[in-house]
């Protein structure tokens, strides 16, 4: 392996990460307001509004990302409509994501007993205040292993951000082996460099899991 | 013993989720500082009627007047209503992701606005009572179905409620922890709060009832003083239904 080559293009690569980690950390944040409005939609079961949730619930997680950001970047325009990569690619992200954020706090719904609303009903709570104070939170606890898995998940699906002529990792690893060659090398550290970013979100998300799980609630 | 304010009066109350009627016809007056114990058969309809009496069912005609006022009309009325009126329910519904003490102070601080640490003291003084004061920071989870009760009734009674309803509280406890809940039921009782309890214990509702209202296929079989009632009924329905509790 070429150490040399691997110094000279690894800022390259910090670089692409930033890029990365910059549009995938803003498509999953999106994602999420996305996600937990659809589900508040689902939840208090608004007419109308709730079978468009479902039916873009359904869209978002039955198509493949690459397939979203093709309409998005090759498509649109042909509507008139022209956005950045980076636009497409943040947009695309939280398309995608909220439908799984969306399923993931759903479940967290379901699973608070329906004897909880009436308790917080015969003490006088509105249902803002019931959904704030005594459903959320439960919902929550519930959802956040689901939560952490899709923001991993959406992470790695960064990876086709490259489709749209955007500089991130997986666009400098293939630029660098079209130039050089260098493919051992330009495949090692974009492993590397995903390894890097996901890794500590792994451990984090596994330590929220577990202090949720353990020690809330008198476990 | 005479009672003289009403504080609920129920008139004419009818209610049917569809496939006939759940409630019929059903009147009865709950005067200040009075403990009624309604009794009947599973499916009579009891737990409906203390659920209509809080808003948690929409009746269909008849109506509640509480403090000589007409409830059930709008919505934001109920929230009212339910400040007035505590409910304790059969599966003991503490929200788990709250300490007791967060589970009591819900209600007052939120709802009623009031100044959180009178409301803890006052909390305290309420726990002291029925006997978990240790208890303040523990969870729901760490605490008997006989616990959760007793924090259960000091959830509802420091709302200062007029009226208390009780769905069958001890229905799904162990039998070893039914008496420590009727206990605090009966000293609340004597302390003069005012009580519709729904009940399988007829020993309890013997002794603590001002008033049995028996229920019947949604209606009022009949009603009377508890001696009265479990000695001498007077309907043939009552009579059968009381047998079944004679081994």
């Amino acid at each position: 392996m070429d150490t040399a080559f691997i110094s000279e293009y690894a800022p390259l690569y910090i670089e692409a990460a930033g890029v990365t980690l910059w549009l995938g950390s803003l498509g999953i944040l999106l994602a999420l307001a996305v996600g937990l409005f659809c589900s508040f939609i689902q939840y208090f079961r608004i007419p109308v509004l709730r079978y468009i949730a479902s039916a873009y619930i359904e869209l978002s997680r039955n198509t493949p990302l690459l397939v979203q950001l093709f309409f998005l970047y090759f498509g649109l325009p042909k509507l008139g409509i022209s956005l950045s990569s980076e636009v497409c690619a943040v947009v695309g992200l939280s398309f995608l994501g909220g439908g799984y954020m969306a399923e993931a706090f759903r479940s967290g719904f379901q699973a608070v007993e329906k004897g909880q609303m009436e308790a917080g009903l015969s003490l006088g709570l509105s249902s803002g205040q019931i959904m704030r104070y005594i459903v959320f939170p439960q919902a929550l606890s519930v959802s956040v292993p689901a939560l952490c898995a899709n923001v991993v998940f959406l992470l790695k699906e960064t990876s086709v951000f490259s489709a749209v002529a955007l500089a991130d990792l997986m666009y400098v690893a293939k630029d660098l082996i079209g130039l050089y060659y260098k493919t051992e090398e330009a495949l090692f550290m974009l492993v590397a460099a995903y390894l890097i970013i996901l890794l500590p979100v792994s451990v984090l998300a596994a330590a929220l899991e577990r202090r949720l799980r353990y020690a809330g609630f008198g476990n | 013993m005479d009672f003289e304010e009403v504080l609920l009066e129920v008139r004419h109350l009818h209610k049917d989720y569809g496939n006939g009627p759940v409630l019929e016809d059903v009147s009865f007056q709950v005067h200040k500082g009075e403990v009624i114990v309604i009794i009947g058969p599973s499916g009579c309809g009891k737990s409906t009627l203390l659920r209509c009496i809080n808003g948690l069912e929409e009746i269909v005609s008849g109506g509640i007047w509480l403090d000589g006022e007409a409830v059930g009309k709008d919505k934001a009325k109920w929230r009212e209503v339910r400040q007035k009126v505590g409910m304790v329910f059969q599966n003991y519904d503490l929200f788990p992701h709250m300490t007791v003490i967060d589970n009591i102070l819900l209600g007052p601080v939120k709802v009623q606005k009031r100044e959180k640490k009178k409301a803890e003291e006052e909390a305290e003084k309420l726990l002291e009572r029925v006997g978990l004061l240790d208890k303040k920071k523990a969870y729901p989870r760490q605490l008997s179905g006989g616990q959760k009760q007793r924090v259960a009734i000091v959830q509802a009674l420091i709302m200062k409620p007029e009226l208390m309803l009780f769905d069958e509280v001890t229905a799904a406890l162990d039998p070893e922890m039914v008496r420590e809940v009727l206990d605090v039921m009966l000293e609340l009782a004597k302390g003069g709060s005012t009580m519709l309890i729904v009940t399988h214990e007829m020993q309890f509702a013997r002794a603590v009832a001002d008033r049995i209202i028996f229920l019947d296929e949604g209606r009022i079989a009949e009603t009377g003083l508890p001696e009265a009632f479990f000695d001498q009924p007077k309907t043939e329905r009552a009579c059968r239904f009381l047998d079944t509790f004679l081994f």
